[in-house]
């Protein structure tokens, strides 16, 4: 590989998981729920998977802990904000800091443990192509995954009538409960995939992105992932080419700091998040187009009629 | 089996004022399992976390170090989530609060005056003030969410300050540790009684909870920020600006965080180092809501909470478990606050037979 | 997909069953629907207490009743919105149990939403979709719901997203959806009330038509002349109680409305003084951009209201109504100052406040979350409306601006004694009075102060008969009293009940002012359909 590729191919490894733990919460959203706790979800995720893997010694193991692990979380936020119609902005915001605060109990032992990385499979044929054959099809599994969510989440908000649904949901809850449709169950189910797809996020961070427990390692990817699905107006695509961009300002970040080109070390990391509120600047200062956009019912909080 | 909920009329007087107990209860509980699971007798567990650090004189003198902070942040969001404006920045206008309050010490060490201090309290508000007024600008005229640039501008902070003391404002004589002169003696915020080490921070914050709670209960203003918060549109038939309360909410806690953030510094480290908070920002989004957004339940909860940094430090040195239990303790407390908080506006029951059931309407 | 008709079966059951409601002159075929001492408890209060009802095959049946009555209680019930708490529903003579819309419509229950029940950022054909069972593909959902639209005479585009369409297109999208169940029973829920009269005509042809072919519609509504016109019979609810069911041509609308007020209701009459007053409230060319997606822009908008007069602003819903008195109340001020004027000085950028302190008191249409907050206390409620057109009264301790509790509260008693405002306590929260008592408030919040002007927004929607008098009543004896009026209104009953002047605004245009006497509800259908306003708008208006 040469330069070029290498630094592509750490692009791609710095997007992913924000690609996953945004088109989880694209989905959730779309149902009409704002879940704030995919930080939470995500640092659950990257601990039980490091966890598992150390325990079982496969990381295949860890990625399905980690997948539980935020799915449980997201379990509990619907709990709260579902059935309890408890505050979707501070229960958020409580799962994160539950999250933060249980990861770091449990990966207390594991600190500082040389982690096992996520090998990655090389498809037969497809990673012969020059340049592109390396960088997407000599991916690990969780790459492949995301790309497969990816075209998976489209073809089920606008080719299924499960997705018709679900976007039926986040449109006008009260008008979906009069059709039929059970809103409560739709949206459990849609804020149960957002916390899986953060919990394999956090996998990805745990054992391919750097293969070791750190204390809150991810380091509000899952509140830059949260802009990601403003940023895309609500569109799958559009969240894997912010996931991209973000991925490629992290990375070049990095770069930049080894280089040693003369701005302190800490301007350069802050620059992600600085990039997110400028992003986030561009997108909705056209008040318009967000109004459009943005699912009707999101963050509403529904009861129904008995 | 379901939980079903049922809109009471009128909201429950009596579960408002039991609920933030019931959570505390269930948190209690919940810790005495996972200190059991973790091993550990529960009882003498719970004992050393939440009763030893009230045993003694200099450990409350600590409580109140710790609450003042909580205290002061958690009264400024209440304006803010009253009104509807979601501030989670106040770790990062803590900070800059601290920044800009150390200035004068810092940059000009040589200057004693009674005057320093009160410019140095002046700085913090203006500091943390400033930090919040981005997400206000940004919300107010850009249409941005305030949360997402608001935590964003936590890190931006954070970074900000490691840069300031490893660099232009490490002290020279400090043996390269990234860490600022400590402050002159007139910098230093003062001791409120003799018996220990409680600075003057604690007051600065039950006058605050006191002067907000008779600003919400009494004046105008208070009931423009609740209007604001229940309705953006029967304010604006009110003749009241979303926008000016927008300004009004970040600006007044993001002063009140800055105060913080001066007055802990001043008081209690007496130096800026790369880390000043041990999340005292986030921990006060708990404050607040356990205070039920109540000034005054507030100070109160800003007690508790500071007793769950206490006691993470106590269990540590006596029964051995991990100092993160704190942090574990706080997310289970805010978790149960909420869940409890369904009992002020509904009535909760569970229903084993879906035909069984007297079922209610949602009153709109 | 081709509706198959169920041919009656003659001669089966020649009369209702024992306590069922007693049939008049019915001919032989067994009831479609028999509902049965139908109870709907909430909590303690019965929504509907033990009602019975029965709809033979091919019969347009009336369900009239007051808001409130529990008319849409019963309908939810039907349709399997709502769980009953105890009673029997029969269908074709057989005891059924409705836990779902989707139950309903398996049955053959077909249900047109009061509020639509749409979705505004899917499509036509998508919102159809929603409804229909998942194995049929979208393309053949939008073939079937344009054949059917065909058919039926309501033109629709599948691909158009219902967001840009009218309030008359929604309600056919709702229709053509219950019409590809192919139904045995339509229920419609006060589907007249957006519609223009025009547009309501087309609706009952379509619904005669659906009677030729067997089918049977119910008919919700409080509206008694077209009750008469297309009902074949009539079930009549008060309280959640049946207090009557007949042949509504047989009855007068006096005999129609004692049975579902349970009383005579007062009509009011307009009477302004023949003298009228200087202009007191006056729009000069007001044109207004759309401020959201979804909101409808003002073009060059000319009013006046003198003192003494009462001008009624007719309208469908959704023509620029909340707009105009969003403008004309100053929540959102116009760039302008001189589009809007009160009492002959010059208002257009000035805010909500300042206006009312030149004499001014409005009305919005929204009761909850607009012109009150739910939450609050009624004497906080005043406070939102008053605290600076009275803020010696009401304000005290200076900079400081402390409330006075104590003055606040005694205006609050005052206004509720003088409007009739029936409500549990001294002061209880705004959300816990019915929606009459609540609006007699908000009403009487305004007239307490003998405001000058006053812009009102639909003053009586969704509000009781005998608080809908007492509120009209009032809005008359204002202008009587030297004030000047505007009532902005999509009830033409309301309309003449109270007003001297009349004009109609259509796509953010409004007509010019006709003196209500000279003007017919024809005239008024059509300039509500933008047929013909004001010349020169001709082009852009939409014919439907």
């Amino acid at each position: 590989m040469g330069i070029v590729e290498a630094i592509l191919f750490s692009v791609i490894t710095a997007a992913t998981p924000l690609v996953l733990a945004a088109l989880g919460e694209l989905v959730a959203e779309r149902s009409g729920v704002l879940n704030l706790g995919v930080e939470g979800m995500m640092i659950m995720g990257a601990v039980c998977a490091f966890a598992a893997t150390q325990l079982i010694g496969s990381p295949y193991a860890g990625i399905l802990a980690g997948i539980a692990a935020g799915a449980v979380f997201s379990l509990l936020f619907g709990f709260l904000t579902l059935t309890l119609v408890a505050n979707q902005v501070a229960t958020g915001l409580a799962l994160t800091l539950l999250g933060l605060g249980v990861s770091g109990m449990l990966g207390e032992s594991f600190l500082g443990m040389q982690g096992i990385k996520l090998q990655p499979i090389a498809i037969p044929l497809l990673s012969k192509i020059p340049v592109v054959g390396p960088l997407l099809f000599r991916q690990d599994a969780i790459f492949y995954a995301s790309v497969a969510i990816l075209v998976g989440v489209h073809l089920f908000l606008f080719k299924s009538r499960a997705g018709l649904k679900l976007r039926a949901v986040g449109d006008s809850h009260s008008s979906a409960h009069a059709l039929g449709v059970n809103v409560i169950r739709t949206r459990y189910l849609a804020v149960l995939f957002g916390g899986a797809c953060a919990g394999l996020a956090g996998a990805q961070l745990s054992l391919v992105y750097t293969p070791q427990w750190v204390e809150n390692m991810s380091a509000g990817r899952g509140w830059i992932a949260l802009a990601l699905v403003v940023f895309a107006s609500w569109r799958p695509w559009r969240v894997v080419a912010g996931g991209y961009l973000f991925g490629a300002v992290s990375i070049s970040q990095l770069h930049a700091q080894a280089f040693g080109i003369g701005i302190p070390s800490q301007f350069l990391t802050a620059l992600p998040y600085i990039a997110t509120i400028v992003v986030l600047i561009l997108i909705s200062h056209n008040r318009r187009m967000t109004l459009i956009n943005t699912p009707a019912s999101l963050g509403k909080p529904f009861v129904p009629d008995r | 089996m379901r939980i079903e909920l049922e809109k009471r009329a009128k909201a429950s007087a009596l579960f408002s004022i039991l609920s933030p107990f019931i959570a505390l209860a269930l948190t209690i509980l919940f810790g005495g399992v996972m200190f059991a699971l973790l091993g550990k007798n529960p009882v003498t567990a719970l004992y050393s976390f939440f009763v030893e650090p009230l045993s003694e004189v200099w450990s409350l003198h600590e409580l109140a170090i710790k609450a003042a902070p909580l205290i002061l942040i958690g009264v400024g969001l209440s304006v803010c989530f009253r009104s509807n404006n979601w501030n989670i920045g106040a770790e990062g206008q803590f900070i800059m609060g601290a920044i800009a309050g150390s200035a004068l010490p810092v940059l000009f060490y040589d200057w004693q005056s009674p005057l320093l201090l009160p410019l140095m309290m002046l700085l913090g508000m203006i500091g943390g003030a400033l930090f919040a007024a981005i997400p206000a600008f940004l919300k107010a005229h850009m249409n941005t969410n305030e949360i997402l640039t608001s935590l964003m501008l936590v890190y931006v902070a954070q970074l900000f300050l490691d840069w300031l003391v490893r660099g232009p404002w490490r002290n020279p004589q400090g043996m390269n540790f990234p860490e600022t002169r400590t402050f002159g003696a007139d910098a230093v915020l003062p001791e409120m009684l003799a018996s220990g080490r409680m600075h003057w921070g604690f007051a600065f914050a039950i006058v605050a909870a006191v002067l907000v709670w008779f600003m919400m209960r009494y004046t105008l203003k208070g009931f423009e920020i609740t209007v604001l918060g229940q309705s953006e549109r029967a304010g604006r038939f009110a003749g009241f600006s979303s926008r000016k309360m927008i300004w009004f909410s970040m600006l007044f806690s993001g002063a009140l965080a800055g105060l913080a953030g001066i007055s802990e510094v001043s008081g209690a480290m007496q130096q800026l180092r790369p880390v000043i908070s041990p999340g005292y920002g986030f921990t006060a989004i708990i404050v607040a809501f356990l205070g039920r957004l109540n000034p005054l339940g507030i100070a109160a909860a800003g007690l508790v909470l500071a007793l769950t940094y206490l006691g993470g430090e106590a269990a540590q040195l006596s029964i051995g478990v991990s100092d993160k239990v704190t942090r574990v303790f706080q997310g289970l407390l805010l978790f149960f606050v909420l869940s409890c908080d369904a009992l002020i506006h509904y009535r909760v029951r569970l229903v084993w037979d879906r035909f069984a059931a007297v079922k209610t309407e949602e009153a709109h | 997909m081709v509706p198959v008709l169920h041919a009656a079966k003659a001669g089966e059951i020649e009369e209702g069953k024992e306590g069922s409601v007693p049939v008049k002159g019915q001919t032989a075929s067994g009831p479609l629907l028999a509902v049965r001492q139908l109870t709907k408890l909430f909590g303690s209060f019965a929504a509907c207490n033990a009602i019975d009802l029965q709809i033979e095959p091919g019969e347009i049946h009336a369900l009239l009743g007051e808001n409130g009555a529990g008319k849409s209680t019963l309908v939810k019930m039907l349709f399997g919105v709502l769980a009953p708490t105890s009673g029997e529903i029969r269908w074709r003579g057989r005891n059924v149990r409705i836990t779902s819309p989707s139950d309903a419509r398996c049955l053959g229950i077909g249900m047109v939403f009061q509020h639509f029940s749409l979705f505004e950022a899917l499509t036509v054909a998508e919102n159809i979709a929603l409804s229909m069972n998942g194995s049929v593909s979208l393309a053949r959902v939008a073939e079937e719901a344009a054949r059917l639209s065909q058919i039926y005479g309501l033109p629709l585009d599948p691909k158009a997203h219902v967001a840009d369409l009218s309030v008359g297109e929604r309600q056919r999208i709702e229709i053509v959806r219950a019409l590809l169940q192919n139904p045995q029973l339509i229920i419609l829920d006060e589907p007249t009330s957006v519609l223009t009269p025009q547009e309501a005509d087309r609706l009952f042809e379509t619904l005669l038509k659906l009677r030729s072919e067997g089918r049977s519609v119910l008919y919700i509504s409080h509206r008694l002349e077209e009750v008469q016109r297309i009902c074949d019979r009539a079930t009549v609810l008060r309280h959640g109680k049946v207090t009557g069911a007949c042949d509504p041509r047989a009855e007068t609308p006096a005999s129609l409305a004692r049975m579902m007020v349970g009383s005579d209701v007062t009509v009011v009459t307009p009477e302004g003084t023949s003298t009228r007053g200087d202009v007191q409230l006056e729009a000069r060319h007001l044109s207004v951009a759309a401020r959201t997606p979804f909101a409808v822009s003002l073009k060059d908008i000319c009013l006046r209201v003198r003192a003494g007069e009462v001008l009624a602003i007719a309208g469908v819903a959704g023509n620029g109504q909340s707009e105009l008195f969003d403008a004309l109340s100053g929540e959102y001020p116009v760039a302008d100052d001189d589009a809007v004027q009160i009492r002959q000085r010059p208002v257009g950028t000035r805010n909500i406040n300042a206006r009312r302190l030149m004499g001014a008191g409005f009305v919005p249409e929204e009761r909850h979350g607009h012109a009150a907050i739910s939450g609050l206390s009624l004497s906080d409620n005043l406070v939102l409306a008053r605290s600076q057109s009275d803020r010696q009264a009401f304000l005290g301790g200076g900079a400081l601006k402390i409330i006075r509790h104590g003055a606040v509260k005694a205006a609050t008693r005052r206004i509720s004694e003088a409007m009739d405002v029936r409500k549990s306590g001294d002061d209880p929260p705004a959300g816990s009075l019915s929606g009459g008592n609540l609006q007699k408030f908000i009403v009487g919040r305004e007239l307490d102060r003998q405001p000058a002007v006053l812009v009102v927004n639909q003053p009586t929607w969704g509000v009781d008969a005998g608080a809908a008098s007492r509120i009209r009543q009032a809005l008359v004896d204002l202008a009587k009293a030297g004030s000047a009026v505007l009532v902005i209104s999509q009830d033409l009953d309301e309309i003449f009940e109270v007003a001297t002047e009349i004009a109609v605004i259509n796509e953010g245009r409004l007509s010019d002012p006709y003196p209500a006497r000279e003007l017919s509800r024809e005239k008024i259908g059509l300039l509500m359909g933008g047929m013909s306003g004001k010349t020169e708008s001709a082009g852009a208006a939409h014919a439907h």
